[in-house]
């Protein structure tokens, strides 16, 4: 019964991973750049939440909506002014400029909303913990409501990614950026697009994140962020699935050790097993082998 | 049969490499014209130049009356003006139906409309519709390029530019991909046609230019040009 419990909060911070390492995820498909800012996205977005919901008092949908609608804005200008005019510069110096707005955005939540840890109000109201096997397993609804929250989403994102001309738009960006503009595809536009996707959902990922675990601090997100990261690299970079079974992976094995071996070496369990996966096979879990033809 | 494109004195550069220079030629309505030359010549930077993929030092390019040097390559295509690039370079991870489909992204005149183009594309490369809904890449080389070729039909253009489609095919199939691009020169597509394959090209254009070190260095009717003794000795391999 403990075990089970155990899994089912693991697949539920797991979930959240893989919100976040959707965005990392699809941002690098597309943009072929890892935006390490994104954690910080997350972060603002709970602040957002933060404030729209546990101080204002707004309706908790709404908040998260607020939310979203600030992130995608945010991901968005981030894009526009930090990293398409480098477009055509070395990956280095795109990795180094992320790392450096992520800074930025630590440091600005830090000067607007100082770094005393908030205590964040948790999004999930009005609903009773589920109780089964006569009260031996009690699931709350924060859990319940993250791993829901998470598979609605990745069903509604794999539909749109498949089925609609932004979506193969998308998907034939990521495979060959010039032949996507010989078919008409504005590509700055669709890497707008995903980035605004890619924050919409940290914005959500965010406030599921702090109603589990409600401390929220200028740094909230950078952990997180790392570990999507993991995640989605675990699962191979690039696949949305990939993120999605990655995500839920590393979140299971993040809280199955810490029940059973070692809270403090759980982080350390979690990275290790990515460097065991990367050694056995180097593409993650659903990553495909990238052939290139002459 | 007016001028449709008309390439003036361009430059172009790659870093500090001078690709192109002052390179200058026509297209009229209806022509097949080639632009033949070895590797290195600056065939495919001409292609991507006209196509938008590569900006342009100075010169100018006009088709159909408009000037496109300064378009943005997603624009350029909406005008009708659809590139094969060399390589194929198809969707691998997308069905040959999707590529297809990418194809006429740019279409904003009806479902009936392009499921008519279907057909055609379809009835003009018939390979294709048995495979439709396998990724395109697990299609051979021949198959990849009549796809390629395929999915730039669907955009409807008005002028074909392609480039190399019979780079690393066996001689039947070359033969069967310039077959195609006769027809669809017949169904009214104007077409610039790129390529190493001097003596196919040469049989199935009306006019011909010879590209250089990134210099135009004789041009003329094909015909002629086939008969040329620099050329016959530099391209055909004849003595």
């Amino acid at each position: 019964m403990q075990f089970l419990s155990y899994l089912i909060n693991g697949i539920s911070l797991g979930s959240v991973y893989a919100l976040i390492a959707l965005g990392y995820t699809m941002v690098y498909g597309i943009a072929k750049m890892l935006n390490f800012a994104h954690g910080d996205v997350i972060m603002i977005g709970s602040y957002v939440v933060f404030f729209a919901f546990g101080s204002a008092g707004m309706n908790p949908v709404l908040a998260i909506v607020l939310s979203m609608v600030v992130c995608t804005i945010l991901g968005v200008t981030v894009e526009r002014v930090a990293y398409r005019p480098l477009r055509e510069a070395p990956s280095l110096a795109v990795l180094i400029t992320a790392i450096g707005v992520s800074y930025l955005l630590q440091q600005v939540a830090q000067l607007a909303w100082t770094s005393n840890p908030k205590s964040f109000t948790s999004v999930v109201t009005g609903l009773q913990p589920i109780s089964l096997f006569g009260g031996q397993l009690t699931i709350s609804a924060e859990t319940v409501v993250t791993i829901i929250a998470c598979i609605v989403i990745m069903a509604a994102l794999i539909w749109f990614v498949n089925c609609t001309p932004a979506g193969h738009a998308m998907l034939a960006v990521s495979e060959d950026r010039g032949a996507a503009q010989l078919m008409g595809v504005n590509v700055n536009a669709t890497i707008s697009l995903t980035f605004a996707i890619g924050s919409g959902l940290a914005a959500v990922a965010g406030a599921l994140l702090c109603s589990s675990y409600p401390t929220l601090q200028p740094t909230t997100g950078a952990m997180p962020g790392i570990k999507a990261f993991v995640a989605a690299v675990f699962g191979g970079i690039g696949s949305i699935p990939g993120a999605f079974l990655g995500g839920i992976l590393l979140g299971v094995i993040e809280n199955l050790s810490k029940a059973y071996i070692s809270t403090q070496l759980s982080d350390a369990i979690v990275f290790l097993v990515l460097v065991v996966v990367l050694i056995v096979k180097p593409t993650g879990l659903l990553g495909k082998k990238v052939n290139v033809k002459v | 049969m007016g001028e449709m494109l008309s390439v003036k004195n361009i430059n172009v550069y790659y870093g500090s490499i001078h690709a192109i220079k002052d390179v200058s030629f026509h297209v009229n309505e209806g022509e097949i014209v080639t632009l033949i030359g070895a590797n290195g010549a600056g065939k495919t930077t001409t292609m991507h130049a006209i196509s938008g993929l590569l900006k342009l030092q100075s010169g100018e390019i006009d088709y159909c009356g408009q000037t496109i040097s300064k378009m943005e390559a997603h624009k350029i295509i909406r005008l009708g003006l659809a590139q094969v690039p060399e390589g194929r370079r198809v969707f691998s991870g997308l069905t040959v139906q999707q590529n297809l489909q990418m194809g006429a992204y740019t279409r904003r005149d009806g479902k009936e409309a392009i499921q008519n183009d279907f057909d055609m594309v379809f009835d003009l490369l018939p390979r294709l519709k048995e495979r439709r809904n396998q990724p395109a890449g697990t299609l051979s080389g021949g198959e990849q390029q009549m796809l390629a070729m395929g999915r730039a039909l669907m955009c409807k253009p008005k002028m074909l530019l392609l480039d190399e489609p019979s780079m690393g095919l066996s001689p039947l199939l070359v033969k069967e991909i310039f077959k195609i691009i006769r027809q669809v020169n017949r169904n009214g597509v104007t077409v610039l046609l790129v390529e190493q394959n001097a003596k196919m090209a040469l049989e199935i254009a009306n006019r011909a230019y010879v590209l250089e070190t990134g210099t135009i260095k004789m041009e003329g009717e094909a015909n002629e040009l086939a008969n040329n003794i620099e050329v016959r000795k530099a391209y055909l391999g004849c003595e």
